[in-house]
C-alpha cells in the first residue's frame, strides 16, 4: 500500500465490498490514484459472508483472493479501513470529504498470530455472523480478512484484559493509546459503493421474526451453512439445536410490498434456489429432507433459467405459488406453521415446517440523501443516475439491488465515469 | 360472425371494463398480482366460496354470472385485514362492498343471502327516520323469517331487551313514534337526490 497525497485527480471509493474493490482496482489499473475507504476492519463486504456464489456454486473466498492479489500488486490504491465519510461538500472535480478513522488498536506490525485472542477471555457478538455467535474481544474479522490484521474491541481497552492482550503480543503490534482521527481530503470524483443491508425482518409483523425463534433470514441461513460459521456448517434450529430437515423459504419477504420495500430485490429468488441446493447436498437421499418454496413468481432472469429448472427437477423441492399470509408457532415443538391460500387452485394450507427462512429484501446501507445535499435517490434511497449528482457515482447495490455479477459490471461502469472526470481535470491543469 | 371473430370475442374482457366503470374502486381489480395474502389473512377465509384473489381472477376471466351471483363478497365483515396487508394496497374491502352493491342493483345478488337481507333492512330503517331505530330494526330482524320464528327469537332475546330497558339503552316508544332525526324530510330529499345522481352516473336511470 502506497502513501498517497489526495488531489483533485484522485478518485475516492467509499466502501470496500466487491463493488468498491472492483471500482478501485479498475480505476487504479487505468493509472488513476484511488483512495479506498471501508467502515469495517476488513475489505470484502457482504460477499465474503456468503457460503457459495450462484450460479456456479463456487466459494467467494476464491474471487476475494484474486482481488486482494490485485490490490497488493497495485501501488495506486491507498486503503483505509475502519474509516467512514462524515461529510461531502464541493462539486465535480473538486470535492472536500471529511473522514473519520476509528482506532483498531493494532498497527502494521501484526502478523495475525492470534496470541492476543488467546490472552483475552471476554467475548462480543460476532457481526460477521449477523450476531448469531460470539467472538473474542481481540479478533480477526474472518479467515480471509484483508488486511490480515487483528482488531481489539474498544470494550476491553483500558481494562486488565486489554493489558493482557498487549503483553501477549510479541511483535509490538498493539497500541492501546490509539485515538479516533478526523481528517479532510480533496478528491476529484467519488464512487459510492456502500452496498446494501437486509431489510429489518421484524417489521414484517405477520411473519413474527421477532417472536418465533425458528423463523430466520436468508443471510443468517447463509452464515449457518458456512463450515466456519456459528453452527459449524450444520443446519441446527435456533430453538432447540435439532437438525432441521423440513425447510420453508418465503420469497419477497419485504420486497415488492408497498408496506415495506416497493422494489423487487432481484437476488432473493436466485439466493433461495442456491440455498435449496445446500439442503439437497447436506441431506443426500434422506427421505425426510424437504424444501418448500413459497413464491409470487420466480424471477430467475436470463441464464439463471437453467439453474431454476435444475432445482425444479429435484424431487425434494416443492414450489408453492402463494405469498404466505402469516406464521404461527406450535408451542410444544416450536415449529413454525405457515398459513395461506395457493394461487394454483386456491387451496387453503396450514403447513408445519422445522425451520422457516425469509428471503429477505435488500435496502441501501446509506440512503442517497444522507451522502451529500442535493443527491438524487429513489423512494427506497438507492442512488439514481442524475447529472445533478455531479461526480458522485453509485457502484453496485448503493444504486440498485444487484447480484454480484451485475454489481461488478456496474462498478466498472462507475470507474469509467469517474476516470472521465479526473481526465478532464488533468487536461485542464496540463 | 366468422369462427375467428367468435374466438377473439371469447377473449374480450368486457366484464373487467364493466367492473371498472360501475363498481366502487373497480379500477383497482387489474392491479392484483395473485399473491393470495388477502385470502390467507381473512378471518372468514375458510367460509368464502371464492376468496377475493379468486374473485379478481374471475373478473379478469370474464365470468360475469359466477361473480355477480356469488355469495362470496357478502362474506366481508370490513375488518380491513386484507387492505392493510395487500402488497399492492388494493382497497379490497371496498371492492367487495362495491361488487355486492353492484350485484344487488342489477338484481343478480343471491336473494336469500342473510347479509344482503340485513343490509336492506338496515337501509330502509335508517332512511325512514334519518337515524337508526333500534327497536324496529331488531324486531324486523327477528321476524325476518316469519311470525313463529320471530316470537321464538324475541323470547330468546327478552332478558337482554329488559336489561337494556332498565339501563335506558332502549327507547320503548320507538315502535310508535319519535326517535327520528329533526329534519327527516330534508335527509330523505338528500338521499333521493344522491340516488338520482348515482343512478345517472352508473346507467341505472
Amino acid at each position: 500500500m502506497a502513501k498517497l497525497v489526495p488531489t483533485n485527480e484522485t478518485i475516492l471509493v467509499a466502501g470496500g465490498g466487491i463493488s468498491g474493490m472492483t471500482a478501485a482496482l479498475e480505476a487504479a489499473e487505468c493509472g488513476k490514484h484511488v483512495l479506498l475507504i471501508e467502515k469495517s476492519p476488513s475489505l470484502g463486504g457482504r460477499v465474503s459472508q456468503f457460503h457459495r456464489y450462484f450460479p456456479k456454486l463456487c466459494h467467494p473466498t476464491c474471487g476475494m483472493e484474486i482481488n486482494t492479489r490485485r490490490l497488493k500488486a497495485n501501488k495506486r490504491v491507498h486503503i483505509l479501513t475502519m474509516t467512514e465519510v462524515t461529510a461531502v461538500t464541493g462539486t465535480a472535480g473538486n470535492y472536500t470529504v471529511n473522514l473519520l478513522t476509528r482506532p483498531r488498536y493494532v498497527n502494521e506490525n501484526c502478523t495475525a498470530c492470534g496470541a492476543c485472542a488467546k490472552a483475552v477471555s471476554s467475548e462480543i457478538p460476532n457481526a460477521f455472523d449477523y450476531n448469531l455467535g460470539k467472538i473474542k474481544a481481540a479478533y480477526l474479522p474472518f479467515v480471509m480478512a484483508y488486511p490480515q490484521r487483528y482488531v481489539i474491541d474498544p470494550s476491553i481497552v483500558g481494562t486488565a484484559e486489554g493489558e493482557a492482550a498487549n503483553a501477549a503480543c510479541a511483535h509490538d503490534a498493539i497500541d492501546l493509546d490509539m485515538k479516533p482521527e478526523s481528517f479532510t481530503v480533496n478528491v476529484g470524483a467519488i464512487i459510492w459503493a456502500t452496498g446494501w443491508q437486509p431489510f429489518d425482518a421484524a417489521k414484517i409483523q405477520p411473519y413474527g421474526y421477532d417472536r418465533f425463534t425458528n423463523v430466520i433470514t436468508s443471510v443468517e441461513f447463509e452464515r449457518m451453512m458456512d463450515p466456519s460459521g456459528p453452527t459449524g456448517g450444520k443446519l441446527l434450529r435456533p430453538s432447540d439445536g435439532k437438525e432441521a430437515r423440513n425447510i420453508a423459504f418465503i420469497q419477497c419477504a419485504g420486497s415488492r410490498d408497498r408496506n415495506y420495500l416497493k422494489h423487487c430485490s432481484r437476488i432473493c429468488c436466485m439466493a433461495t434456489l442456491k440455498q435449496s441446493t445446500y439442503i439437497a447436498e447436506r441431506y443426500g437421499d434422506d427421505p425426510d429432507a424437504k424444501v418448500s418454496i413459497y413464491y409470487i413468481d420466480i424471477r430467475a432472469i436470463d441464464r439463471f433459467e437453467d439453474f431454476y429448472q435444475k432445482v425444479q427437477a429435484d424431487p425434494r423441492v416443492t414450489f408453492i405459488k402463494s405469498k404466505v399470509a402469516n406464521i404461527t408457532e406450535d408451542e410444544s415443538s416450536g415449529d413454525p406453521v405457515l398459513h395461506g391460500v395457493d394461487t394454483e387452485g386456491y387451496h387453503r394450507y396450514d403447513n408445519r415446517h422445522d425451520l422457516c427462512i425469509l428471503a429477505i429484501g435488500m435496502q441501501p446501507s446509506v440512503r442517497a440523501e444522507e451522502i451529500a445535499t442535493g443527491m438524487h435517490g429513489d423512494a427506497n434511497g438507492f442512488i439514481e443516475t442524475n447529472d445533478e449528482n455531479g461526480a458522485i457515482f453509485a457502484a453496485g447495490c448503493a444504486g440498485n439491488p444487484l447480484d454480484v455479477n451485475r454489481s461488478v459490471q456496474n462498478a466498472t461502469a462507475a470507474a469509467l465515469r469517474a476516470i472521465q472526470v479526473v481526465n478532464r481535470i488533468a487536461a485542464a491543469e496540463a | 360472425m366468422s369462427d375467428r371473430r367468435m374466438a377473439v370475442g371469447n377473449y374480450r374482457n368486457d366484464f373487467l371494463k364493466e367492473v371498472e366503470a360501475n363498481v366502487e374502486d373497480g379500477e383497482w381489480v387489474k392491479m392484483c398480482m395473485q399473491c393470495g395474502v388477502c385470502a390467507g389473512s381473512c378471518p372468514l377465509g375458510p367460509y368464502w366460496e371464492h376468496p377475493p384473489q379468486e374473485i379478481f381472477m374471475m373478473i379478469r376471466a370474464g365470468l360475469r354470472d359466477d361473480v355477480l351471483s356469488s355469495e362470496s363478497m357478502w362474506m366481508c365483515t370490513s375488518c380491513y385485514n386484507c387492505i392493510v396487508r395487500c402488497p399492492r394496497e388494493l382497497p379490497i374491502t371496498h371492492i367487495m362492498h362495491g361488487l355486492a352493491n353492484y350485484a344487488h342493483r342489477l338484481g343478480l345478488a343471491p336473494k336469500m343471502n342473510p347479509t344482503r337481507r340485513f343490509a336492506k333492512l338496515f337501509w330502509n330503517n335508517i332512511a325512514a327516520g334519518g337515524r337508526a331505530n333500534e327497536l324496529k330494526l331488531s324486531l324486523g330482524l327477528y321476524f325476518m323469517d316469519g311470525f313463529a320464528t320471530g316470537i321464538k327469537k324475541s323470547l330468546q332475546m327478552l332478558p337482554i331487551g329488559l336489561g337494556m330497558l332498565k339501563t335506558r339503552r332502549l327507547n320503548p316508544f320507538g315502535l310508535l313514534a319519535g326517535g327520528n332525526c329533526k329534519d327527516r324530510k330534508g335527509i330523505q330529499a338528500m338521499l333521493k337526490k344522491a340516488k338520482e345522481l348515482e343512478d345517472k352516473r352508473k346507467g341505472f336511470a
